[in-house]
């Protein structure tokens, strides 16, 4: 069992997220060429090592993480916010 | 080389087993090889094998990085089947099961294929409706062994299933194709080694290729942990690891994740379930046969995550038990004996690539997802043909890496480009 350190919720099992998938593609502009497309939605470098993925919270607080992990090992070695997420807004307007 | 024949069987159990040869050679490496086939699992000597019948190619060589018959070949739930809808896989897995039908015999090894019907429930009027349309397509394209049953006459065949009103998922009927089976995966792949040392081709086990030189858009030398190999030409078969091996031929990003699929084994029963039963029901997916040992050789979804990491997760076993449990009741309380996970090229519409690669020389078989044990023999046999004539053969023109370029999905399930969905 992976053990995810939510920012938001503490840490906590993987089965509590669902995986997003690589969190490395920027998806091009919607005018841009058909071959970029094709390049983001089929191409992948299927890293053995690390990789940045999503993943979200679906049993949390169904935020989307971006998280750098180990595919051989598992190992998770950072977990960041998507999206700043209320509780980072609500202390900014403080 | 010793036949295996009813004969030799008598006589060697009459004077102690002594007069049984090794299998296959403990090849050394030779410096040239007119192909190099990367990978020695069913696909790469299966590829070997149809080389060296079909195509009169005896210079061949099998690397293996382990041993054989140590990675998916034995990491598999030995299901063989054909009943697929899209054109391109009906008749390609179709060439599969006829090859399957033979094996036994055209290697001379009992690979114990049981033709014992693959049973694939069905649970919503609207599951009922697809699967006719695609039986129906089967049917009207020459598997003629695919049928539709309602609960009478499953009832009847399989006693056991969970019929109750009460059910989670109370059951239909069942999609049903009568010359699918289950075969054992080492006796395929140890039968397949044989065949092809035979007829003059190299294992080599142990042997892990550390790198790839490449002259001019060609592959010169592969570099191995045994020395390095000449090649005329380079077959890729190395499930969860093209990739990397891509990388090590210069070569750039492919449609393809590697994902990790459990498998379980239960303790030995007596006999229980003489079919291949598959749920699948929104989440949950389960698919379950008993090996002629006894243990109920069972398993479920993808983990979920990408992993190249030859070991499972927990919440899949508890998805599989759940699934177990609302299906087959009655194995509630029978021990897991044990469990392993391999590692899969899923690909982004969940079929295969069978063709040739931006290198001359170089021809690539990958992206099997879940369905690459009931492939073997059909992959051997298309990969063969394709490096001896250089020439995609009609039945595998569309399973190239440029068909989603074209707008050509070969998309089974319809669950789009995202490889964790193809299961």
């Amino acid at each position: 069992m992976i053990r995810i350190h939510c920012p938001f919720c503490g840490p906590r099992d993987h089965s509590e997220f669902s995986y997003g998938g690589d969190g490395s593609i920027t998806y091009p502009a919607l005018d841009a060429p058909m071959e970029d497309w094709h390049d983001a939605v089929f191409l992948r470098e299927n890293i053995c090592g690390v990789q940045t993925e999503t993943w979200q919270h679906t049993q949390g607080c169904r935020m989307w993480l971006s998280i750098d992990r180990d595919t051989m090992t598992h190992e998770i070695h950072k977990v960041r916010p998507c999206h700043p997420g209320v509780k980072t807004l609500l202390r900014t307007e403080q | 080389m010793t036949r295996f024949s009813a004969w030799n069987v008598f006589w060697n159990g009459m004077t102690g087993q002594k007069g049984w040869d090794r299998q296959w050679r403990d090849a050394t490496p030779k410096a040239h090889y007119d192909v190099v086939v990367i990978g020695g699992g069913l696909h790469g000597l299966a590829t070997a094998y149809y080389l060296a019948k079909n195509h009169g190619i005896h210079n061949v060589a099998v690397l293996e990085k382990g041993w054989i018959g140590g990675g998916n070949a034995g990491r598999n739930t030995t299901i063989v089947r054909s009943n697929y809808a899209q054109p391109g896989n009906r008749e390609f897995y179709e060439h599969s099961l006829k090859l399957w039908e033979n094996l036994s015999h055209e290697l001379n090894y009992n690979v114990m294929f049981s033709q014992r019907s693959h049973i694939a429930l069905l649970h919503s009027p609207g599951a009922v409706d697809g699967a006719a349309r695609n039986y129906n397509t089967m049917r009207r394209t020459g598997a003629p062994d695919a049928e539709i049953w309602g609960l009478p006459q499953l009832k009847a065949t399989v006693p056991h299933l969970n019929y109750s009103a009460d059910a989670r998922f109370p059951i239909m009927g069942a999609a049903v194709q009568k010359r699918a089976g289950t075969a054992r995966h080492d006796a395929v792949v140890w039968g397949y080694a044989r065949a092809a040392d035979q007829r003059g081709v190299d294992v080599i086990q142990n042997c892990e290729v550390t790198g790839i030189t490449r002259e001019a858009g060609r592959i010169t030398t592969i570099q191995t942990s045994r020395g390095p190999i000449m090649a005329g030409k380079v077959a890729l078969s190395v499930a969860g690891n093209t990739s990397r091996l891509w990388g090590m031929a210069g070569l750039g990003r492919l449609p393809i994740e590697s994902h990790k699929l459990q498998a379980f084994v239960s303790e030995p029963l007596k006999p229980l379930l003489d079919q291949v039963v598959v749920f699948g029901m929104g989440g949950a997916h389960f698919y379950i046969s008993q090996s002629d040992k006894g243990g109920m050789v069972f398993g479920g979804d993808l983990d979920w995550y990408k992993s190249y990491a030859q070991r499972g997760n927990l919440p899949i076993v508890q998805d599989v038990a759940e699934a177990a449990m609302s299906v087959l009741p009655c194995l509630g309380r029978v021990k897991l004996l044990r469990h392993w996970a391999g590692v899969v090229d899923m690909s982004m519409d969940g079929s295969h690539f069978l063709c040739k690669t931006p290198l001359d020389n170089l021809y690539l078989n990958a992206g099997w997802n879940y369905g690459g044990f009931k492939a073997s023999p059909a992959a051997g046999w298309y990969l063969a043909d394709l490096v001896a004539n250089d020439r995609p053969d009609e039945k595998i023109r569309n399973f190239d890496l440029k068909r989603f370029e074209r707008g050509l999905q070969i998309d089974e399930r319809g669950a789009g480009p995202d490889p964790k969905l193809h299961g």
